[in-house]
């Protein structure tokens, strides 16, 4: 056994957790963007239950790192890791937030007939669960090259963003009786914009976790 | 930065071996520095060659130059002179097996004249900023051994402050102290910075990074690498620091 088996031990465990709260916060982005094109009020009600799970695993990780910070004092890159691990799961948790939140608005729009067919706002979807899953694992590997790539993908969902919003508006001008049904996807439309800044939040705890440097991924 | 002490490619010896490896630094005044690594990297050496207690151990040789106040302290100093201005405390408390108060009293009266009034003085003084005057001031006639071990510690500083130095070497000083001993101790550290420089070998790091403005880390006689303790503890340069504050070896 080497000098430190069993706290290394524990940061791969906290590593297994952090994977295991991301891959379910991706799968809740996953799901209620399916229920909202789908018109899947069940699934969307699952959705907003299972947020619970996700609250639960925040709380889990948090007792996880203060138990380290208080029991084995970590120093430099481990100080790091740990830090980040909390603040990562503080964005997760907001991440899986609008996951619920999208989820209502397919509960809101329950029975009735879309203004348009769904294309930009479930590709919105697909680039923000990308950037979910792909800064968990810069988590595990330390690839920065990958953190700004994950970046990079979040300048993608903005420019989807506008274009959606572009495209609403229109509708709402041509006819004010989508107005009320617009004004939702926008919001959607608006949460998954959400979550990619909030991916690339993750990213950049990344980059202070390897460097030990503060970095603004977004400029 | 004023640097109290300048040591310039330092080299030292016992024998043959070479325990300390060109080491140049300069220690700032009123600053605490810790010295850190892992046992048998020089630390302990390093810390007796700057008040030349080395000089007692035979075969061994210095190269290089340690300046003090802009003198080379084995040239321009009588030994004497230089350990009263360089003042040291141990790992273990070695109090002198006499009263509290003549402990204290013992090294202004080696060193000069004084009379009683003043030596009066100077006791109550530096127990005062040895934080130890309110538990002894009743039992200045008491033999020093009575006193618990963080008591004795804290005694062994007034010890080195009643001379008057100006840089206080201390090895280890609290490893064989309990918590609430060792936080007096460090607290003592903290306030004693303002009026002198403090070098201060320790093999806790959490004690390293609470008390000290610099680190340096030593290893196999090489200062691998020296700077502000809160980068040193955050976001080390060399990996080898970082393997040896995380705990990867030592």
């Amino acid at each position: 056994m080497g000098p430190r088996s069993h706290f290394d031990k524990d940061l791969e465990e906290l590593n297994g957790m952090l994977g295991k709260m991301g891959i379910i916060v991706e799968e809740a982005i996953g799901r209620s963007i399916r229920s909202l094109v789908e018109h899947d009020s069940s699934l969307a009600r699952e959705v907003i239950a299972d947020d619970n799970i996700i609250d639960d695993m925040e709380l889990e990780i948090e007792e996880k790192c203060i138990k380290l910070i208080a029991t084995q004092q970590p120093l430099a890159g481990d100080l790091r890791k740990i830090f980040t691990a909390l603040r990562i799961i503080t964005d997760l948790e907001r991440i899986a937030g609008h996951a619920v939140d999208i989820a209502q608005v397919t509960v809101r729009l329950d029975g009735q007939e879309y203004i348009k067919p769904l294309i930009d706002i479930p590709r919105m979807a697909v680039l923000a669960r990308e950037m979910v899953k792909d800064c968990l694992e810069v988590y595990v590997s330390s690839d920065l090259k990958l953190a700004k790539d994950i970046s990079r993908k979040d300048d993608e969902i903005d420019a989807l963003y506008k274009q959606v919003f572009r495209e609403l508006l229109v509708y709402m001008m041509e006819n004010p009786k989508t107005i009320s049904q617009a004004t939702q996807f926008l919001m959607v439309s608006r949460f998954l914009e959400r979550i990619g800044d909030h991916a690339t939040n993750i990213c950049e705890w990344m980059v202070y976790a390897v460097t030990g440097t503060r970095t603004d991924l977004n400029k | 930065m004023n640097a109290a002490v300048s040591i310039r490619n330092l080299n030292f010896y016992y024998d043959t071996l070479r325990a300390l490896n060109n080491i140049s630094i300069d220690i700032p005044a009123n600053r605490v520095t810790a010295l850190i690594g892992p046992s048998g990297c020089g630390k302990s050496t390093f810390l007796r060659v700057l008040n030349r207690m080395n000089d007692l151990i035979d075969n061994t040789r210095v190269e290089g130059e340690v300046l003090f106040n802009g003198k080379n302290i084995y040239k321009d100093f009588d030994v004497m002179e230089l350990r009263k201005k360089i003042g040291m405390v141990f790992q273990k408390p070695n109090p002198f097996p006499m009263s509290v108060y003549n402990n204290i009293a013992y090294g202004p009266k080696l060193h000069r004249k004084a009379d009683v009034k003043e030596l009066d003085g100077i006791v109550e003084n530096s127990l005062k900023a040895a934080a130890l005057w309110n538990e002894v001031k009743d039992r200045m006639g008491n033999n020093a051994l009575g006193l618990s071990g963080g008591q004795q510690q804290r005694l062994c500083i007034a010890r080195c402050l009643a001379v008057g130095p100006e840089v206080l070497l201390m090895d280890e000083p609290t490893s064989a102290l309990d918590p609430i001993s060792t936080a007096k101790i460090e607290d003592l550290v903290k306030d004693l910075k303002e009026k002198y420089t403090i070098i201060i070998v320790t093999h806790n790091m959490q004690q390293a990074g609470r008390i000290s403005d610099y680190t340096a880390f030593f290893l196999n006689g090489e200062i691998i690498e020296h700077g502000v303790t809160e980068e040193i503890f955050h976001r080390p340069l060399d990996k080898r620091t970082e393997d040896y504050i995380t705990g990867r070896f030592g």
